[in-house]
């Protein structure tokens, strides 16, 4: 038996909030064995990054922690802070979710990764410069030579998660904390990323404790795993083991949530509810008085077709046009092209011409916490839409539709009167729900609805959709990057890359047998295989 | 319902991570012990919530209890606003002589010149804030949200406004309409407002492009409303912050104003004018600098109290 690197025993943190104590972490008790990795699987508030961060000593000062963290049998809970920044970036260093964010904005990329070089290899001028470039030689990104000057805004995020790594790695760890390295990441890169560090893992033979909420990358990438809940460790021990025969309900509960079923097909002699032509949608880089503006074309010519009834999955990554193309279809935004809403054209028409048929093209969106304005109570917000387009009704008659609205998303009508942020994500994801249905839309236009969801939420707030979209007979523009939650709801599905299509077709086509190289390569990254359940 | 329904622990955490990338410390599960009862408006929640704050209710209290005296006080007082004591020149408080809190240098009462001035220092400061507030708030929602073409003139038009030398500004008027004091709420409110423009527009900025916004607009809500529901409200914070910074600046710029002969003018006063003159007899009658400064701290640390308890009572996120 190799000896562990990290040993966490019995550690507990409880914060000192102003309205009394929360208890985060609760006996947690786990170790890494040199060169394995380890991810802490949870859904959000399950004290996984409250455990990885106390291990860093990075939690804020109201935080109290109890039992020991043993790196190399040091106890890294007693040791001073001058000898814990010694250790951190040297022995153990972290990546983030948010490469965006992690970055200095204002330093070049070379200076942020030398600075670590400083700091704890004393390595100055050139013979830091010259190790900067291997490490982002290593880390695969393109032209280190230029890129080394480059600022963090002129890099993608998958770039930015490389330079992070390569900043990590710059200490030569022997523990690498990846707090959901590849969240914010896009299918095909979250992939790249992933086998980068599986390379660099076998090549520094360096431990990884990796902080996810996914499973398909735990059983990709783990040795072994331990399921949290509630600031708990339900269950751990090896990732085979563990998915294979899961001993705990709670881990079989999250094993469990996956997208299943399919939607059942509209009728075939359904009538065509909203159909566009050669929809082109283009964004002002720089306006000048003078001369030629700039544009970026997010949308370059898309036609398509919904009969009443289907859902369209449109797919794609960050930056295909997807959303754009959405709010354009339901002329939130400024396109070319032609707009037809059961055989009506609407693209010509101005803000109060589309007013009345504002009530029957509804939409959801992606963020749940943006998406609710944060002064208004639940009631006022779910109808508001009734006061626009049914000024007739008296204040209880619009209470009785909030309610009964509220109870169609299966939520307690009581809480009207309560305000956004007191409600858990999913929650707020069925109260803009509700605002959308209240109006009694035709079609709705869900962009990214789940993806800001806990798996487990995700698959209620996909079978309350699919439940409402039989009742009602609505018509669905699903916009999505999660491949499975596409496949669990639409009929057709659209594949988007760079504001062009890049293959259309059934869903049984599409996920079965995929044309495109594209298609293929989104497939693969999304590792759909081993959900086929 | 599912387990969903319980509220979640730590999934709210989820909107404001700290900056360290680090913990979110979970809420309590235990659902809130004040739920707000039915049919509960922004504003009546508001007021429930700013009365639960005692530093703000004792400056609302003490802040009216200043106006009060202020308009109520110099009835009472046996003295005139230019009435000389021909025996008390220049002397300390005293109950003797009914000068409760000593005369000035040519033995005028002191208590209430400064309540005189407190009329004219506060009408000030509400009239020229209030404009301000109005002004600025709406044309910096407008200008904001409106974007493009409309928001380079509006803002430009702010800019010309601030380059213009604001003593020019003052002479000007009083040239063409002489000396009155409704001049100079007119003139500090005019120039107070664009501050508060530019801030207002700034949030705006930042608010139009969140999503609850777009949703408004799918909808179909009209603009007016888009601005006065949604855009507004959200941006009350700063703007109520920045009202509270608003009031000091004006009494002072008033001051300043009176001390250049531009203001009120003898015999009337006002705190600014009272607090310059006391400057000057600071060594021989240190009670003339003292007591219309008493008033005046007192006035602003209440506002800034004030302040932040409504800023706090209005954001439903604070409880």
């Amino acid at each position: 038996m190799t000896q562990s690197l990290l040993e966490i025993d019995k550690l507990s943190v409880t914060f000192q909030l102003p309205n009394g104590p929360v208890t985060a972490v609760k006996d947690v008790s786990f170790s890494i064995i040199e060169g394995e990795t380890m991810a802490l699987v949870g859904e959000s508030g399950s004290g996984k990054s409250v455990t990885s961060t106390a291990a860093m000593r990075l939690l804020p000062e109201l935080a109290e922690t109890t039992g020991a963290i043993r790196f190399n049998g040091e106890n890294l809970l007693e040791i001073t802070p001058k000898r814990m920044r010694r250790i951190r970036g040297n022995d153990i260093s972290m990546i983030f979710q948010e490469p965006m964010t992690s970055l200095n904005p204002l330093h070049r990329i070379g200076r942020q990764i030398g600075e670590v070089l400083i700091r704890h290899k004393q390595l100055n001028g050139k013979a830091n410069r010259q190790r900067v470039l291997e490490l982002l030689n290593q880390v695969g990104i393109p032209e280190p030579e230029r890129r080394i000057d480059s600022y963090p805004y002129e890099l993608s995020g998958g770039q930015r998660q490389r330079v992070m790594i390569a900043m990590a790695l710059a200490g030569e760890p022997k523990l690498l904390i990846a707090d959901e390295p590849t969240t914010a990441l896009d299918v095909t890169v979250q992939a790249q990323i992933l086998a980068l560090l599986k390379s660099l893992q076998a090549k520094y033979g360096m431990a990884i404790l990796f902080i996810t909420h996914d499973l398909s990358i735990v059983r990709h990438f783990a040795d072994h795993v331990a399921v949290m809940r509630y600031g708990e460790v339900v269950e751990s021990g090896r990732t085979l083991e563990v998915f294979d025969a899961p001993q705990h309900d709670y881990t079989r509960m999250l094993l469990d949530a996956i997208p299943r079923g399919r939607k059942e097909p509209a009728p075939a002699d359904s009538p065509v509810l909203m159909s566009g032509r050669d929809i082109k949608v283009r964004f002002a880089l720089k306006k000048r008085l003078f001369g030629k503006s700039q544009y970026f074309e997010a949308v370059r010519g898309i036609d398509l077709s919904i009969r009443r009834g289907q859902t369209l999955g449109i797919v794609g990554e960050s930056g295909s046009g997807k959303s754009t193309l959405g709010r354009a279809l339901l002329r939130l935004l400024k396109s070319k092209g032609e707009i037809r809403f059961e055989e009506a054209d609407i693209s010509g028409l101005d803000k109060s011409g589309m007013r009345p048929l504002r009530s029957r093209l509804q939409v959801v969106f992606q963020d749940p916490f943006g998406s609710l304005s944060p002064r208004m109570t639940v009631g006022e917000i779910i109808s508001e839409g009734l006061k626009v387009h049914h000024p007739e009704l008296n204040r209880r008659q619009r209470e009785a539709e909030v309610i009964a609205a509220l109870e169609e998303v299966a939520l307690d009508p009581s809480m009207r009167n309560r305000y956004p942020h007191e409600f858990s994500g999913g929650q707020r994801q069925r109260i803009a729900i509700a605002r959308a249905l209240i109006l009694k839309p035709e079609l709705l236009l869900l962009d990214e609805p789940t993806s800001a969801l806990d798996r487990s939420v995700q698959v209620r707030v996909i079978d309350l959709l699919r439940d409402l979209q039989k009742k009602h007979g609505l018509t669905y523009l699903f916009i999505s990057h999660d491949l499975s939650v596409v496949r669990a709801l639409s009929d057709d599905v659209m594949v988007m890359k760079e504001g062009r299509v890049i293959e259309q077709g059934s869903t049984e086509m599409i996920f079965s047998q995929p044309r495109e190289a594209y298609t293929q390569a989104l497939l693969k990254a999304a590792f759909l295989d081993d959900e086929v359940a | 319902m599912t387990s969903e329904s319980k509220p979640y622990s730590g999934e709210q955490a989820h909107a404001a991570p700290l900056p360290a990338g680090g913990p979110n410390p979970p809420r309590s599960p235990e659902p809130e012990a004040g739920v707000a009862p039915v049919g509960e408006s922004l504003a009546k929640d508001a007021w429930r919530r700013l009365s639960q704050n005692r530093a703000a209710m004792v400056s609302l209290g003490l802040l009216i209890a200043i106006i009060v005296v202020c308009i109520v006080g110099p009835w009472l007082l046996p003295w005139g606003l230019a009435e000389v004591d021909w025996n008390a020149f220049g002397t300390g408080p005293t109950l003797e002589n009914a000068h409760y809190l000593g005369t000035d240098a040519n033995g005028r009462d002191l208590l209430t010149r400064t309540l005189y001035g407190g009329r004219i220092s506060l009408s000030v400061a509400l009239v020229a804030s209030f404009v301000s507030l109005v002004i600025g708030v709406l044309y910096g929602a407008i200008s904001g949200y409106l974007g493009g073409r409309v928001d380079n003139y509006m803002m430009r038009f702010v800019d010309i406004m601030y380059s213009l030398p604001f003593m020019f500004l003052v002479i000007l008027l009083m040239v063409v309409f002489g000396r009155n004091i409704f001049l100079i709420y007119a003139a500090i409110g005019a120039v107070e407002w664009l501050d508060m423009a530019r801030i207002v527009r700034g949030q705006t900025l930042a608010l139009k492009r969140r999503e609850f916004i777009e949703a408004a607009h799918a909808l179909g809500v009209r603009d007016t409303k888009i601005v006065t529901r949604h855009l507004i409200p959200n941006a009350i914070g700063p703007v109520i912050i920045y009202v509270t910074l608003t009031v000091p600046k004006v009494i002072l710029l008033e001051s300043f104003l009176s001390f250049l002969g531009l203001g009120v003018q003898e015999p009337l006063t006002s705190w600014g004018v009272l607090i310059s003159e006391g400057v000057d007899m600071m060594e021989s009658a240190p009670w003339m600098l003292l007591v219309p400064s008493i008033f005046l701290a007192i006035t602003l640390f209440c506002l800034n109290f004030l302040g932040d308890g409504l800023r706090d009572a209005l954001d439903p996120r604070t409880r």
